[in-house]
């Protein structure tokens, strides 16, 4: 049977097949659907885990428990997954472990782009990479087969084209199996220094063995056309590269480490001139350079963004492409908050009285953007509350009471609570902002320990902020509704001028959760309004300019009634727009 | 047949998702390779968004790229003209004549261009029209996407038995009457 798959819906696929029984992961684009299609499969057990570094151990745990176990994960997940990562390579496995890593080149949905590829390298475990949904199945079943063959977690990286791109996948039977037996072996799995140094010399030995065996690893394809120009290239842009180049002879790499340096000096051998095509960082032309073997990339590509067919034509062969100019003169389009986004009534009081906000990552990232530009910094995922502590610590009384860290419900469960404590224990003056839209939102709306449901939306317990807090040492603790503009404006104030660590729960449900609880389309009395443009200071997408007046788009306003309470003079309410 | 390559444009939370659903679906039921690339993550909330769908033979890259697409799908306007550029000369648009403002424009650091229209028309053969009134008289304001695949497939031609069981496949089984509706009056215009 065959079906239009998505690359991380045949991930999924793939892992079921090989008779994968653990999965754990924390949300992240462009990774997330893994996960959720696992969800669907009942004969694997899975679960959303507050942060990678714990979605990992799991995995790490259910791999020693004798069961084939994939972690999955944003690239900027694997940093806070790292220290088990590196670890893990030192005492091996039992089941297979297959953790999946998801690139973000031209940073379609991330802080930055950088190249997971080096955590292979690092960490001294095999990296695959699939240019395709057929290949993203067959290449998840063929690292479990790797992991336990090599006694080794495998990485597969996948970047947000593979992804998020659908092709034909062949679907074929879960394999039967058995979970291993679990041994007690405290020089593999108890690593401290005596042990680990014995470790780390079985790491190298398998290295080298992998070093050498991947010459002979079938991924690793040589496809011989002309001899005049040869490329070295893997993941998406092998698609890419037969696209721009037909005629080109390909070495495809299913591995992208370690490189099978052998094959590629007899492929370097076989033609004129030889590229490599890699996006990112120069990883596999330092490679073969530091080998002797003469190759040209990034003196004609680039290490930002995305590669693309055109840019390889125009770069290898001079073509250049299109037929029909660009419009250049056209308003971008950034991403918004939705219309009726409980974070709007947050931002719009923080903007108010002009305080320095240090965000987080999260669809309450967009506060940082035209309208409410409420939004100070943003670095990654829990950042918020250590940076406003740093702050505070560094400029005093200049800070306190000026700043606030805003950091989402899914956000401080996954790394922000740290920071509290912090703040606490060192007796800092912060104000935290969580805002509590009762799920992970960017992402597509996933559960977390803080909304009582878990990874099936089977009932779950739930993490009470307050209560946490409480127990942390927070000692002022409100929660607001942030639609009631005027009580989170007095809340918010009392929280600046307490002395010590102070916590707003900004308690409002994602606009998208139910879209049941829409309510009609609002609309503006235009002989009502005086055109005074308070209302658009929110930014909603869905109030929008009319002459000198502002009107609500129908088709866009879910009847939220947060621009009503901003309207000064009523002209909002029920009724056709005039 | 030779690659065929249509995109699908829009802002964020229209909904575009299920228009390559469709395409896909009829990609596969009529043979070809198909491949069909997303969006997901960020831009979904009201940014710009592009879909590319690519069907043929044998389908490498599931982008498509400047001066190669047959045709666009423009859920608005605006859209329909930012990526201008990916298609061929001889490629035909059909637009969702729908303007929903960008944050700069509501802001009042951008104005909203005017003539999109005639812009398009004089680089393209351009098919423009209500699909949100024409999806209404169908039935459900949220059918926008079947008129649009519709027309479509009366401008593709190919067998309409296919185009109507891809649609059957892939709209929610509650809407398939409706949705069948919406496909015929698009198919018409
Ligand atoms: S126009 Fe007003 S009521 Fe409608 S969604 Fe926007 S803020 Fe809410
Ligand atoms: S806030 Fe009220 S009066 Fe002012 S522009 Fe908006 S609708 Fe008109």
């Amino acid at each position: 049977m065959q079906e239009l798959y998505l690359g991380n819906e045949a991930v999924a696929r793939g892992a079921w097949e090989a008779g994968c029984r653990v999965v754990a992961a924390y949300p992240g684009t462009p990774s997330t659907e893994i996960t959720e299609n696992i969800a669907k499969y009942d004969d694997i057990y899975s679960e959303w885990s507050p942060n990678e570094k714990v979605a990992l151990e799991v995995g790490i745990g259910a791999s020693f428990a004798g069961a084939r176990t994939m972690v999955c994960m944003k690239h900027v997940g694997l940093n806070v997954a790292a220290d088990p990562l590196f670890t893990a390579s030192y005492t091996g496995v039992n089941g297979g472990l297959v953790i999946i890593v998801a690139d973000d080149p031209g940073m379609h949905s991330s802080q930055n782009e950088q190249d997971s590829r080096y955590y292979a390298k690092s960490a001294h475990i095999p990296m695959l990479e699939p240019s395709s949904s057929q290949e993203a199945k067959d290449f998840v079943k063929l690292a479990f087969d790797l992991s336990e063959r090599y006694d080794t977690p495998v990485l597969v990286r996948l970047t947000t084209r593979v992804s998020h791109s659908r092709g034909i996948v062949e679907l074929e039977e879960r394999q039967q199996v058995d979970l291993k037996d679990y041994v007690k072996d405290v020089k593999k799995y108890v690593m401290m220094p005596g042990m680990a140094r014995l470790r780390h010399k079985v790491l190298e030995q398998r290295e080298s063995t992998l070093a050498a065996d991947c010459n002979s690893l079938e991924i690793n394809q040589e496809i011989m056309n002309g001899t005049k120009i040869g490329v070295i290239t893997s993941g998406l842009v092998y698609q890419y590269t037969l696209q721009a180049l037909p005629d080109a002879s390909v070495l495809k790499l299913g591995m992208v480490y370690p490189l099978p340096i052998e094959k590629i000096k007899s492929f370097a051998a076989k033609v004129e001139k030889l590229y490599v095509l890699e996006e990112l960082e120069p990883l596999i032309e330092k490679e073969l350079k530091s080998n002797g073997i003469d190759c040209e990339g990034k003196s004609l590509f680039t290490v930002q963004g995305e590669y693309s067919a055109n840019m390889i034509k125009k770069a290898i062969l001079g073509e250049d492409a299109g037929e029909i100019a660009a419009e250049s003169d056209l308003p971008v389009r950034p991403p918004i908050m939705c219309p009726g986004c409980p974070h709007r009534g947050a931002y719009y009081i923080m903007k108010k009285l002009k305080l320095v906000v240090n965000g987080d990552i999260g669809c309450y990232t967009l506060g940082a953007l035209a309208p409410l530009s409420a939004m100070d910094t943003c670095v990654c995922m829990g950042a918020s509350i250590g940076m406003n502590h740093g702050m505070e610590k560094a400029r005093g009384t200049e800070s306190s009471g000026k700043s606030v860290a805003i950091i989402g419900d899914s956000t401080f469960m996954h790394s922000g609570v740290t920071g509290l404590i912090n703040v606490v224990y060192n007796s800092g003056n912060s104000t935290v902002i969580i805002v509590d839209n009762r799920t992970t939102g960017m992402t597509g709306h996933q559960n977390n320990p803080t909304n009582g449901k878990n990874i099936k939306g089977a009932s779950a317990p739930e993490i009470d902020f307050e209560k946490l807090c409480e127990a942390i040492g927070v000692g002022f603790i409100k929660t607001i509704d942030p639609f009631d503009l005027k009580g989170f404006e007095t809340g918010l104030k009392e929280a600046l001028n307490f002395q010590g660590a102070s916590v707003i729960i900004s308690k409002r449900e994602c606009a998208l959760l139910d879209k049941k609880k829409w309510m009609p389309a609002l609309s503006i009395d235009k002989d009502v309004c005086i055109g005074c443009g308070s209302c658009l200071k929110l930014g909603c997408p869905a109030l929008v300019k009319d002459g000198k007046k502002v009107k609500i788009d129908g088709t866009l306003c879910v009847g939220c009634g947060l621009c009503v309470s901003v309207c000064p003079t009523g002209a909002i309410g029920n009724g056709e727009n005039t | 047949m030779n690659t065929l390559s249509i995109l699908i444009v829009g802002v964020g939370g229209q909904g575009t998702l299920l228009s390559s659903r469709i395409l896909g679906k009829y990609a596969q039921l009529s043979g070809y390779d198909v491949k069909v690339s997303e969006v997901h993550g960020m831009a979904q909330r009201g940014g710009s968004v592009i879909t590319y769908v690519r069907m043929g033979d044998k389908i490498a890259s599931p982008i498509i790229e400047e001066g190669e697409a047959e045709y666009m799908l423009a859920f608005e306007k605006l859209e329909a003209l930012r990526y201008i550029q990916l298609m061929k000369k001889s490629g035909k648009i059909i637009v969702n004549g729908q303007k929903i403002d960008p944050m700069p424009v509501i802001t009042g650091t951008a104005d909203y261009p005017n003539g999109i229209i005639d812009r398009l028309k004089n680089k393209i053969e351009t098919f423009v029209f209500d699909a949100m009134s024409e999806a209404k008289e169908a039935g459900n304001i949220k059918a926008v996407n079947t008129v649009m695949i519709g027309k479509l497939a009366n401008i593709m031609a190919g067998s309409k038995d296919i185009w109507l069981e891809a649609v059957r496949a892939c709209v929610p089984p509650k809407t398939v009457d409706v949705n069948i509706l919406a496909f015929e009056r698009g198919y018409k215009l």
